[in-house]
């Protein structure tokens, strides 16, 4: 089977800072594990210890495989410093077991992870100085932070564990700088409060200061916004896009918002049930969706500006994670599904320069058309995009 | 999406009429204004959308009405009239429980933020639909009322399998439109939905929002559709109300609202939503953040987030001035009639100073009556790089 390499990277940016080959997540399945008096199958005791080598990355001994959630299913992806990578999908499309994975929090079933083209060692070591390097914010400022603790605590907690007080240098300086390079000014008078006394965007401005503290290169947020109040949320995204270009952050943006995405990232990655369905240049890809899931996702997204209601294609739901269909995970709910859609799993197609799209209408020999955008008005640009015109004859 | 759905009852009939309404939490010196004089008028058939952040008082606000609020809130003044039928109304803040408990839910019910928690976890969804059948229609036997139940399910696209399925087994989608069937079940006009949406993925939110204005279609019942995505509320509602801290700060139509916004928290909540295309451009959102509603501002309590901020404003309260049709000042007045109504709580609008241009845009010519649209072409979009998409019937 191809595999799916997608590299997800702007052109003309320098080598990736962090990324990800091949990135698999399964979670063992509760339910898998026996009920006392089980005879075979998965009650039985030979799924349990299927279930424990699982865990410990092994394959099953009975044949059967024990029952897994495939998370995240060989994900590539590179974040390259000065740029924002969004990763968009909905709940259960592995987004955040992603960030999670790339954070080193979870331990990934295979794939690994590169820092400047370097192999991280296995999670078990060097735990340390990965965190100095990849931080992750969180999507709940209310419970990121502890309560019983000062902003001060928050901050000066990863500079001690780090190493990280110069000699001679004041702790509290540093503190101070940190939190007005997220525009919490004035900024020694926050450093007494504590996290009930801040609101949610203060809040989630010291969790992004205390990411900063061990001067980090890459910056994972997981739905930083998605917690907070509308009109405060610009405030959040503008902070992160000045830290790409202020700090040369490399920025993994984590959202379920596809505008919100278009607005702050460079590149964009659509996740769908575990894969990634999409990806490329962010106004590419929101413009000219080459992905049916993509095209789903924006004609589903509120847009003030639509003159009639949209048309979905492809309702239904995403499908389960324990039994996933074979071939594309969407093609139980595509309009443009095909037979090959439900044997073969599409790899990462080009359609541009950068832009790939993981679809079997993109196989260049299938002789297929493309398909067309559900909005009228955008059937325009993804005629000129593609060579093969956009009216879609369906198999 | 905006088309009134409803031709000959929806000329302006009022259905439910809140004046001045004003709601408290807690009593004494540490009182919190949750909601402060909102008026506003539902018309028979119509979506009307509240906005507002959290703590707005936008669910504060739709508790009241239905008389669900809990202790400490409590109702300090105002009216709530509920137009029965015509020539009939009720006061509901000031009808008694028997009165209320005839109205609740036959007439005016509640689809309560969250369907997760909403649900009763140990009972079947078929008990919970048929339950309030046996509370209001005693005439009904048993078999019928599953029948209708089944039927409730039916409309939200969910078969009558489902109805010995207990609320886990149901997706989050599948369990908010059980919520909005049975919300339904009695055929009701008014229909409150507190971010009934919000915790849904985009799609399952839009099938849910298709599947609940064909119903409206159907069955011509009033929304009042509550929500922080102003976005999503100019596609689906006629008109809007925003809320800022406990006060209506502007009521449009939608289309009004969008386009030529009078307020500037509405001007900064449109800016605050990123385009889906269009050349990407710099937003700036909002400046600071919601007031502490125990430590409200003096005079307009929008002023220290406000880019347009005057001396007035510091000290004076802006009154929700009453606009024209076309979004100007015309001197105090009440209502003029559906769609022609346009109010906002800002001193830039009432005539003493000239309001900047961004505040100041003509509103559409949709929704007004045909002989008072004095500007024929379309508004300038507010929420910058949006192309001109929208048809101007």
């Amino acid at each position: 089977m191809t595999q799916l390499e997608v590299t997800a990277q702007p052109p003309g940016t320098g080598a990736p800072l962090l990324e990800a080959r091949g990135l698999t997540k399964h979670f063992p399945v509760h339910g898998s594990v026996p009920r006392i008096g089980g005879g075979s199958g998965p009650g039985s005791r030979r799924a349990l210890w299927g279930a424990r080598r699982l865990a410990r990355g092994g394959a099953a001994a009975d044949g059967a495989a024990p029952k897994v959630v495939h998370a995240v299913e060989d994900v590539s992806l590179a974040l390259a410093e000065a740029r924002v990578t969004a990763v968009v999908g909905e709940s259960g499309s592995g987004k955040s077991t992603l960030a999670r994975l790339m954070a080193r929090l979870l331990k990934p079933t295979s794939g690994t992870l590169l820092v400047d083209g370097h192999p991280v060692p296995p999670a078990s070591r060097g735990g340390r100085a990965y965190a100095r390097l990849v931080q992750l914010v969180l999507q709940d400022p209310f419970s990121s932070l502890n309560p019983v603790h000062d902003v001060r605590y928050h901050l000066a907690r990863p500079l001690r564990v780090h190493g990280l007080l110069k000699p001679g240098a004041d702790l509290d300086d540093t503190m101070t700088g940190l939190l007005e390079r997220v525009s919490l000014t004035p900024a020694d008078q926050f450093l007494a409060k504590y996290p009930h006394e801040l609101s949610g965007g203060q809040r989630q401005r010291v969790a992004i200061a205390r990411a900063l503290a061990v001067q980090p290169r890459v910056l994972l947020a997981d739905e930083p916004v998605s917690m907070l109040d509308v009109s405060i949320r610009l405030g959040l995204l503008n902070l992160l896009g000045d830290l790409r270009d202020r700090e040369r952050l490399a920025i993994l943006y984590i959202t379920h918002d596809i505008a919100s995405a278009r607005y702050l990232a460079d590149t964009i990655v659509v996740m769908y049930a575990g894969h990634v369905v999409e990806s490329g240049p962010a106004e590419i890809v929101t413009d000219q969706p080459s992905h049916p899931y993509t095209q789903l996702l924006l004609s589903a997204a509120p847009d003030p500006d639509r003159a009639t209601p949209p048309d979905l294609n492809g309702r239904g739901s995403p499908p389960s994670l324990v039994t996933p269909p074979p071939g594309c995970r969407f093609h139980p709910r595509c309009p443009h599904a095909m037979a090959i859609c439900a044997e073969r799993l599409p790899p990462a197609f080009e359609v541009a320069d950068g832009h790939q799209s993981a679809c079997w209408l993109h196989a260049s020999d299938s002789g297929l058309a493309r398909p067309g955008h559900a909005d009228p008005a955008r059937n325009g640009l993804v005629a000129d995009h593609g060579q093969e015109g956009d009216a879609l004859t369906d198999p | 999406m905006n088309a009134p759905l409803l031709s000959g009852a929806r000329a302006g009939e009022p259905l439910l009429e809140v004046s001045g309404l004003c709601v408290d939490y807690g009593a004494g010196p540490g009182t919190v204004h949750a909601v402060l004089e909102a008026d506003l008028v539902l018309h028979r058939g119509e979506v009307l959308g509240l906005a507002g952040e959290s703590g707005s008082g936008k669910s504060t606000l739709a508790y009241a009405i239905t008389r669900l609020l809990r202790a400490p809130g409590m109702i300090t003044g105002g009216s709530v009239g509920y137009h029965q039928e015509p020539g009939r109304v009720v006061d509901l803040l000031a009808a008694d429980e028997g009165v209320l408990r005839v109205l609740r839910w036959s007439q005016i019910s509640v689809v309560l933020q969250s369907a997760m928690n909403a649900l009763n976890p140990v009972f079947t969804i078929g008990s919970q639909l048929t339950d309030v059948l046996r509370a209001h229609r005693p005439g009904m036997g048993k078999a019928e009322r599953r029948a209708r139940a089944a039927e409730l399910l039916a409309m939200v696209g969910i078969t009558a399998d489902r109805l010995d399925s207990h609320p886990h087994e149901l997706s989050g989608g599948m369990r908010q439109r059980v919520m909005i069937a049975m919300a339904l079940a009695l055929e009701p006009q008014v229909v409150i939905m507190d971010e009934p949406t919000t915790a849904l993925d985009v799609v399952t939110q839009r099938e849910i929002l298709e599947e609940l204005m064909e119903l409206r279609e159907r069955l011509s019942f009033a929304v009042i559709f509550i929500t922080h995505d102003l976005s999503l509320l100019i596609e689906i509602a006629d008109s809007i109300a925003v809320m800022y801290a406990g006060r209506l700060v502007e009521r449009a139509a939608a289309t009004a609202l969008f386009r030529a916004p009078r307020h500037p928290y509405t001007l900064g909540l449109l800016s605050s939503f990123p385009a889906l295309h269009g050349p990407r451009k710099q937003l700036t959102g909002i400046p600071g953040s919601p007031p502490d509603l125990r430590q409200l501002p003096a005079g307009c309590v929008f002023h220290p987030r406000c880019p347009y901020v005057m001396d007035r404003c510091l000290t004076e309260r802006p009154p929700l001035l009453q606009l024209g049709v076309n979004g100007e000042w015309s001197g105090p007045g009440r209502w003029v009639g559906a769609g022609a109504d346009r109010a906002a709580a800002c001193w830039l609008q009432d005539g003493s100073v000239a309001a900047p241009p961004e505040l100041a845009r003509p509103a559409p010519g949709v929704k007004q009556p045909a002989g008072l649209v004095t500007s024929a072409e379309p508004a300038e979009p507010v929420v910058p790089s949006a192309p001109a998409t929208r048809s101007q019937p």
